[in-house]
């Protein structure tokens, strides 16, 4: 089967790359182009671990095909710190022991940053909704949700 | 020097503090490496065919077309999987599990494998693999399977455990017994008596990583496995044994794993993926679909329990009985026997009995689940002591602390208590403000309790001090939920220093001696042990150094607050000198310094929860729905508390999920029905409230820091903690677990008509 080029940007370089027309953009992310922070929990768009913000938009990167990212902005978890310098959600995730295993935190992080970004100062439930398409299964959410709060305190002061 | 395990009172320094844990960073930036997140040159694409139905025997395989497919590098069989087991009936099995061998026994029992230059490529040469099935008949529920009229999954086994021998073969593997007194005698004083039975359905750990491995076999003999495991030394002994070769040429790297809870304590795919990389000579890498973790990997039970207990009117318990009937899947196993001791633990009896049937079903071989068989057994026995506390007309938790076990109580299934938790647990439970706060109209509170034996077992660490006086520490046991943090702690108490100068991994198999696998919450209770003793004995050394480079005797050099210190007034002008100072010169004084620990980790001590729970119910739908919820344990010492709330979360949250939600549909062809996260729902964010956490810490006496283990007894009690609750909040009694919305409708009709 014939490769498809796509041009693309992620994490705001610019990157090209051929796939197939049936290979899934989270396929595309951690085996053509080394970025395996997202995750593959269902191939399902189920569980969120695979998520990622496509032109300001939260998706799982298990129902998107590699070709769609032509010419749109990927955002990945790769993208979300600036050098040593982690996002507040990274690091109150950290403060708050918001993660246990670790593998769903990077769908987490993308699903938090895409819901703050669109509501800023949300209420508890807004939380626990807005995140409710990425599975935990060791935390029980509390932490995750406590972390989500003070984050978004942190970025309202910044 | 032995190492003294025993508890002694201390001030402490680091443990009980709440740092960041060493793999964060690496884990909030995508960086932490998984299981499927490993590759190498050259590497395949492995994939296992599986067979579609619940019970059939192989007649014939065809794999030629496969083989001759572009792209294909190897096919595999149970033909490759030569039987090595030499009569180790519980490895055949193992073996039988990861390749079908005369006989697929259930949906999903994998049946040959390819490895193939690409995953499209890899599925269609299992299309092309060709396999003639004679159907056989199928049994998938637990009671169906243990009659004499059920479809044998096993001709050769007869039932052990009995008084006589059967003469026929028996789904029902075996039959363990548990208890002291006499029931029949003490139901004779009983004033009141509850006698209920209970059917819990089939759930699934739930990790939201699939199981993921590289295999690379050398054409030298020797091979190295990349896996996400609980347990890599314990893969390693598998692995090697089933592939025929030593152990010592296997070398296993376990990766950052995402999640497993008991789950990822067993091979399935990985001597596959040697195989397939023996036979291809190139790396082969296999990764699970959500699909084939449903199927194949997994589950727990699924169980049935009748439950009898009588008391009297001052409500002291004056007998116990419970039968335990638990499914293993196809394979033999002993999760009744685990029912049957942990059923009454909570509680100090005169008169306890109870009996355990391991069941052979066609479903997925049954694997631990956090507290394996305890949840089930607790939801049958603290409903049932619920029942029995209001027929009395007492409160709940008073007649659960009337009859609570305490020190020196002879425990259901043998052993007398050393100091213990359940009555403080409820004590707490009682004060607790929770258990003041209202309630609104169609809510309801309950409680319940639970026990976990927690596990010790083999345990190796090595504790290297480097040139600049910064501390590595290499542990076996792998790290599921931040033990590297609570062992850097651990270290950083015992040297003296800051938590920050220690840096703990998980070694691989060709790094450390063997450590048996993280289960049975003995991760931070069995390495920290070791952790200690290495501390110790690099700290043994440390003073040795000293002593050598102030030239006084050993015995005149103390340890404190990383320091060495020279004692007595000859020495007073000798000041001390630090771990640095120590290791930098290390290299004129003898080399490098270094503790190691080898030791059977004794003495986990048991662990007690009681869990308060309010729910809502929808009396139109049956929808149920936590609306609080209160976790009280016992955790010994809390290393890092913060994880140790995290535990405790955890488990509440499977719990909710286990009693409303979770369970495995089979249809009337024996194929499962619901192999994904859309159809088997666990908890998501929305589903819960915040859960409270209360740790206590009643030392157990055999660590030097009083740990126990914290992960699994949080499981335990939410089963019957909300079925208690459902039952004050709609005035029905609940005895099938899920409780979901139709379940809760039709009692809730029942009772009304």
């Amino acid at each position: 089967m014939a490769g498809v080029a796509v041009s693309t940007t992620i994490n705001g370089d610019a990157v090209e790359y051929l796939c197939q027309p049936d290979e899934t953009l989270l396929d595309v992310l951690r085996d053509r182009l080394g970025l395996t922070g997202a995750k593959e929990g269902c191939g399902t768009g189920d569980c969120g671990a695979c998520s990622i913000i496509l032109d300001d938009r939260l998706v799982c990167s298990c129902l998107v095909l590699g070709a769609e990212a032509e010419g749109r902005r990927v955002e990945t978890i790769e993208g979300m710190a600036h050098g040593d310098t982690l996002h507040p959600l990274q690091q109150k995730f950290l403060e708050h022991a918001a993660l246990q295993c670790g593998i769903c935190t990077p769908g987490f992080l993308i699903a938090a940053k895409d819901l703050l970004a669109k509501n800023p100062d949300p209420t508890e439930e807004e939380i626990r909704f807005g995140l409710a398409g990425n599975l935990c299964r060791c935390t029980g959410y509390d932490k995750i949700v406590r972390a989500v709060q003070d984050a978004a305190i942190v970025m309202k002061g910044a | 020097m032995n190492f003294d395990p025993r508890y002694s009172a201390r001030n402490f320094a680091s443990v009980g503090t709440r740092p960041i844990r060493p793999d964060g960073v690496d884990k909030v930036t995508g960086r932490a490496r998984y299981g499927a997140d490993f590759n190498m040159a050259g590497q395949l694409v492995g994939r296992v065919l599986r067979s579609p139905h619940a019970h059939a025997r192989i007649a014939k395989i065809d794999i030629s077309k496969a083989e001759k497919l572009a792209g294909v590098k190897a096919v595999i069989t149970a033909a490759d999987l030569p039987d090595l087991t030499d009569g180790d009936a519980a490895m055949y099995d193992v073996l039988d599990n990861c390749m079908a061998r005369t006989k697929a026994l259930y949906d999903g029992h994998a049946v040959a494998a390819v490895a193939a230059i690409d995953a499209r490529t890899a599925r269609q040469a299992l299309k092309l693999i060709e396999i003639e099935y004679e159907l056989l008949p199928h049994v998938t529920d637990v009671d169906e399977a243990a009659k004499h009229t059920a479809p044998l999954i096993n001709d050769a086994i007869f039932t052990e455990g009995l008084e006589e021998k059967p003469v026929k073969p028996s789904n029902v593997t075996k039959r363990s017994q548990f208890g002291h007194g006499d029931v029949h005698q003490g139901f004779g004083h009983a004033d009141f008596i509850v006698e209920r039975s209970f059917k819990t359905e089939q759930t699934h750990q739930g990790y939201i990583e699939p199981h993921a491995c590289v295999a690379n076999f050398s054409s030298d003999g020797t091979a190295d496995l990349w896996v996400c495991t609980q347990g890599h030394f314990v893969y390693r002994q598998h692995c090697a044994q089933l592939l025929g070769m030593e152990a010592s040429k296997l070398r296993v790297t376990s990766s950052e794993i995402g999640g497993g809870f008991g789950g990822k304590t067993h091979v399935w795919a990985e001597p596959v993926a040697l195989a397939l990389s023996r036979k291809a000579g190139r790396p082969v890498k296999l990764v699970m679909t959500r699909d084939e973790v449903f199927r194949a990997s997994g589950p727990t039970s699924a169980t049935s329990i009748d439950v009898k207990i009588g008391a009297r009117k001052d409500g002291t318990i004056t007998a116990a009985e419970a039968t335990l009937r638990y499914s293993c899947g196809p394979y033999a196993g002993s999760w009744a026997e685990i029912g049957a001791m942990t059923a009454f633990a909570c509680y100090k009896l005169d008169n306890v009995k109870t009996v355990g049937y391991e069941v052979l079903v066609n479903r997925p071989k049954t694997a631990a689940y956090r507290a394996p068989s305890a949840p089930m057994a607790a939801f049958a026995v603290e409903s049932a002591v619920d029942e029995l506390a209001k027929k009395i007309g007492m409160d709940p938790v008073d007649f659960r602390i009337k009859n609570a076990a305490q020190e020196g109580t002879r425990s259901s299934y043998g052993p007398v208590y050393g100091p213990i938790g359940i009555g403080p647990t409820l004590e707490a439970v009682k004060s607790h403000p929770h258990m003041k706060a209202p309630l609104g109209p169609n809510q309801g509170r309950g409680m319940a309790c639970g026990f976990w034996f927690n596990f010790g077992g083999q345990t190796c660490t090595d504790l290297n001090i480097g040139m600049d006086g910064s501390v590595s520490l290499a542990v076996g046991t792998v790290d599921v939920g931040g033990s590297r943090a609570s062992l850097s702690l651990v270290a950083a108490e015992e040297l003296g220093i800051d938590y920050s100068q220690v840096k703990a991994i998980v070694a691989d198999t060709s790094s450390l001696g063997y450590n048996d696998m993280t289960d049975g919450s003995r991760g931070t209770f069995s390495s920290s042990m070791a952790t200690i003793s290495a501390a110790r004995n690099a700290i043994k050394i440390l003073r040795e150094r000293a002593a050598q480079m102030w030239d006084i005797a050993v015995d005149d050099v103390v340890w404190e607050k990383g320091h060495a210190i020279a004692k007595g007034e000859k020495h007073g002008n000798l000041g001390k000198l630090s771990l640095k100072e120590i290791a930098v010169e290390s290299g004129k004084t003898g080399g490098p310094i270094a503790g190691h620990s080898e030791l059977v980790a004794d003495g986990a001590g048991v662990s007690f929860a009681t869990h308060i729970c309010d729910i809502e119910v929808d009396p139109d739908t049956g929808a149920a729905r936590v609306i609080r919820y209160t976790v009280v344990q016992d955790a010994g010492k809390a290393v890092h508390p913060t994880y140790v709330e995290g535990q405790y979360q955890g488990g509440a949250a499977q719990g909710i999920g286990w009693a409303l939600n979770e369970e495995y549909i089979y249809g009337k062809d024996g194929r499962l029905q619901n192999a994904g996260f859309l159809d088997y729902r666990i908890p998501v964010c929305s589903d819960l409230p915040m859960i409270d956490t209360q740790i206590l810490e009643i030392p157990n006496p055999n660590h030097p820091y009083g740990v126990r283990g914290v992960g699994e007894t949080s499981i335990v009690p939410p089963l019957a903690a909300i079925a208690n609750a459902v039952s004050n909040a709609a005035g029905v009694r609940m005895t099938h677990i899920p409780m979901s919305p139709p379940r809760i409708l039709a009692a809730i009709e029942a009772a009304r008509a």
